[in-house]
């Protein structure tokens, strides 16, 4: 059941040959065999799911179903989810049971689709390899002593070892492709504005694009679907119609014209990883495609731009949390400051302490032109440069990350190397681009991600140049031997 | 730029953390190594550039202030550290 893709899974709920109740609970005796080994999971919702899949019995009999009715799903820890903890992984939320659910929640309930739980994550997002998560590490289902990468880390290792059929992730800087790139899955971020981010705990709020994490482009474009759509509670949501996803699948590539930016081949790409994605090209060269070198000249602005950007509006969001209203609150305040201090101080790890005091201090008093307003310029100039290389071609592709997965551990030490790692994925998030990692191979049995970026709201041709490559080659259906 | 004790526990205290008196000079290391990447900004000449707020440049929407959401306060309240009465209680402010 385990190996199935979704149109697959939709075709035996609709023929009766297994139920949506017999379905969750398969992948949830999976989770129990193997979460304690990965830690993908900070809540399996047994029961909720359960429940969940009665009710997808009951329109599938009806035949009130829709197409990924019954089918399961995890969702990152990030999006709210009513009556179910929301910790966004900080000890700071680990008591929060969310009023509310986010949209994203609210359209896949809709949908049908059986929550089996919420997936780990670096805390508020905010890492590059799961390992900032008030509850512990994830690992990488390829190399247990390998990061998942991150920030949606734990739904990428959830899918690898096939411990859910898709999940939701968010991507702030690149947190949905790179984990999909070191766990060898297809993710992708959409256009920013085209899924609401309504419940979804903010960490940057002009750059955080939630999108589906999955097995095979046909997978994310169906959860897609459901994800995307204007929201009049999400003030910066785009009003503009959702196309079907998986109309556009099979088109030919016959003379699509890829762009491939000098500045993504520089010294910083590992040379095993660099011939992987030399190898990926050739692919769609030899699928008619056609191939030109562009340059991105601010691409090296990107990282220093992100890390005033980001941390400036994270800064701003975690303001909220303030041991006030809901959330950690110290123990025995003696007066009101000792509380924000304290139960601030106590909630929050340090890497997001780090990144809430790099923006207090970009937005302080006296600095906000040197970094901020400065930070607003340089992303301009990025932006431009997209804007400049789509005039003359229909998509960019290059490495989505530097390396395969790293060593748990190797650059924990180090908040700037592991910044970096981000390199190439976080302009796209700057200049409000969709992107996508799909996988392309292996360096040493680890995965390498091959990244699509694409101009404004052309998801669909992203999804429709990733399908296309995954119809001529078989590593997306690659698992790694412990989960098979 | 070289951020030193000093700095860090006033930016500490504009963010409202407390931390540890232990911690501060890794603090202080990591923030002036972020800063220095930071700093990297400043190759560029941006002077005519003009600051990008919104990646598609849209404008704020704007709706009608009609009343639409319910009273949920005991809902709300449920999840918060401290109430009575409806309110959300802190230690005293004034005296």
């Amino acid at each position: 059941m385990h190996n199935k893709s979704l149109s697959e899974l939709s075709a035996s709920l609709q023929s009766g040959e297994f139920s949506s109740v017999e379905l969750t609970q398969h992948y949830l005796d999976r989770i129990n065999k193997h979460n304690a080994g990965l830690n993908a999971f900070i809540t399996v919702a047994d029961d909720h799911a359960l429940q969940q899949a009665q009710a997808a019995d009951l329109r599938l009999q009806q035949k009130t179903a829709g197409k990924l009715t019954g089918i399961p799903l995890a969702h990152k820890d990030i999006f709210c989810t009513q009556g179910l903890r929301t910790s966004c992984a900080s000890k700071m939320l680990d008591n929060f049971i969310s009023p509310y659910d986010a949209t994203v929640v609210e359209k896949i309930n809709a949908a049908g689709m059986v929550t089996l739980g919420k997936t780990n994550m670096d805390e508020f997002a905010m890492g590059s390899s799961n390992e900032t998560s008030f509850y512990g590490a994830v690992k990488n289902p390829w190399d247990l002593e390998r990061v998942p990468g991150g920030s949606s880390g734990g739904s990428a290792a959830t899918i690898a070892a096939r411990l859910a059929p898709i999940a939701t992730g968010t991507d702030t800087g690149g947190s949905i492709r790179q984990p999909a790139s070191l766990c060898n899955l297809t993710g992708l971020k959409p256009t920013y504005g085209r899924v609401s981010r309504y419940g979804m705990i903010a960490f940057a709020s002009s750059l955080d694009q939630a999108g589906p994490m999955a097995s095979s482009a046909e997978d994310a474009a169906l959860l897609l679907n459901e994800m995307a759509g204007f929201d009049e509670r999400d003030s910066t949501s785009v009003e503009r119609d959702v196309p079907d996803y998986t109309t556009n699948l099979n088109d030919s590539l016959e003379g699509l014209k890829i762009g491939l930016p000098k500045e993504f081949f520089d010294d910083g790409l590992d040379s095993d990883v660099a011939a992987t994605i030399d190898a990926a090209i050739k692919m769609y060269q030899s699928l008619g495609a056609t191939v030109k070198e562009i340059t991105l000249p601010n691409t090296a602005l990107s990282v220093p731009t992100y890390y005033v950007v980001a941390p400036a509006e994270c800064s701003s969001n975690l303001s909220r949390m303030d041991g006030v209203r809901f959330g950690h609150r110290c123990d025995d305040p003696k007066d009101l400051d000792d509380l924000y201090f304290r139960s601030r101080g106590e909630g929050f790890g340090e890497e997001v302490k780090r990144r809430i005091m790099i923006g207090t201090y970009a937005l302080s008093a006296g600095y906000y032109d040197a970094y901020y307003l400065k930070a607003q310029q340089c992303r301009r100039l990025i932006s431009d440069d997209f804007k400049q290389a789509f005039n003359n071609v229909d998509v960019i592709m290059g490495p989505t990350a530097p390396t395969t997965a790293f060593k748990m551990g190797e650059k924990t030490d180090d908040p700037v190397a592991m910044y970096l790692a981000d390199i190439y994925t976080i302009s796209t998030n700057l200049a409000g681009l969709p992107g996508m990692s799909i996988p392309a191979g292996f360096v040493g049995g680890l995965p390498v991600g091959l990244q699509l970026i694409g101009n404004y709201f052309e998801e669909a041709k992203l999804l429709n140049i990733a399908h296309k490559y995954q119809q001529a080659t078989d590593w997306h259906q690659q698992t790694p031997e412990a989960f098979k | 730029m070289s951020l030193d004790k000093t700095d860090v526990e006033k930016i500490a205290h504009l963010a409202r953390l407390a931390i540890d008196d232990d911690a501060i000079p890794d603090y202080a290391r990591d923030l002036t190594n972020i800063f220095k990447l930071v700093e990297q900004m400043e190759q560029v000449d941006t002077s005519d550039i003009t600051p990008m707020a919104h990646p598609l440049d849209a404008h704020q929407r704007l709706r009608s202030d009609v009343v639409k959401e319910t009273d949920q306060r005991e809902l709300f309240q449920s999840i918060a550290p401290k109430t009575a009465a409806g309110v959300y209680l802190v230690p005293q402010v004034i005296e």
